[in-house]
């Protein structure tokens, strides 16, 4: 008998979980389908080429591809140095001390800020004090802060889980405290630290609140860092919610998703070779 | 005539955060020889071997009295230049402990940080090191691959290689043979040979029995302390304190 109450009980936790398993990939299926059913009749490839036209009721979304491009790239440019380096400190240059509880109470903070306070904050202070106005710059800048909790905790984990060997041989023969950073933590750590990157370039991506506030909405070609900027999720979002084209919208959102797939596809390729190649 | 010395080691105490670990080592090591120290896990090898290198500086707590003289010069002498000092003695430890790099970078990774960067002085560095190692003929034709896919005994003359690219003076080798078969550890120990003649090894044997079959001279370490210290005929055949011969003749241990 108690073999069979516990052969039942293992029954049942199998299908609970291969339920919870499965309905993540419905859930992401169901997403997909829908955005790319809806969307997919709008994107030829003058969709992609071609600036807007009547507020986005027509032609395609380019400025809207260059935009999102160069805030992405803004604040990783400025997020991972400082992320990285944070993480370095945390975990080479100081042991566990009130300094780096400090530190790790604060990034904890940070992670739990929801985006349109980064907006406020980036409005406040990029565009009005710093006189930076609504910019690919200010809007990477408030993104990088948002993005900064994740790429100092990714890398820490990374540079956690190096073997403690490799810092002794590296410091056995010589080498000094930067040396083994440069040479030895940062090339085992790259894996786990371009995860936390590409993380953040999907938040990046995707952010709409923390963006409108801080990057604008001008549908214009962007000429420098201080131009205005619509991200693709702005324009997704305007032309959503103010009814100005459905069609579109989905459009933008179908293109949203390919993407972040191309990137994301692109990524894992260059990292599995960079860690065959060191196996 | 008095030998020439290498490493005089001077009342030395090594203490852990809450725990001693070395008691008041006294010992002189010459040069071109192979000293073997051997005794009992937990006896304080391995921390008297960091000592000498100051590995013992990377671990958080730690404190020592007395002093340990290279040449003469305390090692801990204010105006001694830590990474000099580890390039001078380099150190093997008990695993292999490969980088997750080539073969090649793997020997070059001490020049290179040292300030080599020409191509064609690395390769020359690096094959000496390598043949100096007993391992070139085997590895010879990948370089370029990675040094993870060696074996067990090839790793470990690889890192034997990495050390001897900085051309140091001092060998430490932490039980290289731990893990091995028997014929790798049969070509480390020809090797240790080979090494003898131009550099001074400080060697803890895997066994007893290798300690007799390689080293010169040999101290005996229990809790912390040194027993017993002599040529290996003398502590081996006729040791002067019970301990280290109930310990050789397998009493304990």
């Amino acid at each position: 008998m108690v073999y069979r109450t516990r052969y039942i009980t293992q029954g049942i936790a199998k299908v609970l979980i291969w339920i919870a398993a499965l309905s993540t990939i419905g859930v992401m299926i169901l997403i997909l389908f829908q955005v790319l059913a809806e969307g997919l009749p709008v994107l030829h490839l003058r969709f992609f080429l071609d600036p807007p036209k009547s507020m986005g009721r027509e032609g395609g979304i380019l400025p809207t591809i260059i935009g999102t491009f160069a805030l992405t790239v803004v604040a990783i440019l400025f997020a991972t140095p400082l992320g990285v380096g944070t993480a370095i400190f945390l975990r080479e240059y100081t042991r566990e001390s009130r300094i780096s509880r400090l530190i790790r109470f604060g990034t904890d903070c940070l992670a739990g800020v929801p985006s349109i306070i980064f907006g406020l904050f980036g409005f406040v202070f990029f565009v009005i004090f710093l006189n930076m106005g609504w910019s690919i710059l200010s809007g990477g800048l408030t993104v990088a802060a948002m993005i900064l909790p994740t790429i100092i905790s990714t890398a820490e984990e990374a540079i956690k889980g190096i073997p403690p060997s490799y810092r002794e041989v590296s410091y056995s023969l010589g080498g000094t405290r930067w040396q083994t950073v440069t040479h030895t933590i940062l090339p085992s750590a790259l894996p786990g630290i371009c995860t936390g990157i590409l993380l953040s370039v999907g938040r990046s991506i995707g952010e709409t609140a923390a963006v409108i506030l801080t990057a604008g909405s001008s549908l214009l070609m962007p000429t420098s860092l201080f131009s205005p900027i619509r991200t693709m999720s702005v324009h997704f979002y305007i032309l959503a919610r103010e009814g100005i084209s459905i069609e579109m919208a989905y459009g933008t959102g179908a293109a949203l998703i390919l993407l972040v797939l191309l990137v994301n596809t692109v990524a894992n390729w260059l990292l599995n070779r960079y860690i065959r190649r060191r196996a | 005539m008095p030998r020439e010395t290498k490493i005089v080691i001077k009342d030395f105490n090594f203490y852990y955060q809450s725990s001693q670990a070395l008691r008041n080592i006294s010992l002189t090591i010459h040069p071109r020889e192979i000293f073997a120290i051997f005794g009992p896990a937990g006896s304080g090898k391995t921390t008297l071997l960091k000592s000498l290198n100051r590995l013992t500086d990377l671990i958080f707590g730690t404190r020592h009295t007395g002093t340990i003289f290279l040449d003469g010069a305390d090692i801990h002498g204010p105006q001694l230049s830590l990474t000099h000092l580890r390039r001078r003695i380099g150190m093997v430890f008990d695993l292999p402990t490969p980088l997750p790099l080539s073969v090649f970078d793997n020997v070059a990774y001490g020049p290179k940080l040292s300030g080599t960067t020409q191509k064609r002085r690395l390769a020359e560095i690096v094959e000496k090191a390598l043949r100096a190692a007993v391992l070139w003929e085997e590895v010879k034709d990948r370089l370029h691959t990675s040094a993870l896919r060696l074996s067990g005994g090839q790793q470990q003359r690889l890192c034997i290689a990495r050390i001897l690219a900085l051309e140091p003076e001092v060998l430490l080798l932490d039980n290289p043979c731990s893990g091995l078969d028997p014929i790798s550890t049969a070509s480390i120990e020809a090797t240790l040979g080979e090494l003898k003649k131009e550099y001074t090894i400080v060697l803890v044997p895997h066994t007893v029995q290798q300690a007799s079959r390689v080293a010169d001279r040999a101290g005996f370490f229990l809790n912390g302390e040194v027993v017993e210290e002599g040529p290996v005929y003398q502590v081996f055949a006729r040791p002067k304190d019970k301990r280290t011969e109930d310990y050789v003749t397998g009493k304990f241990g």
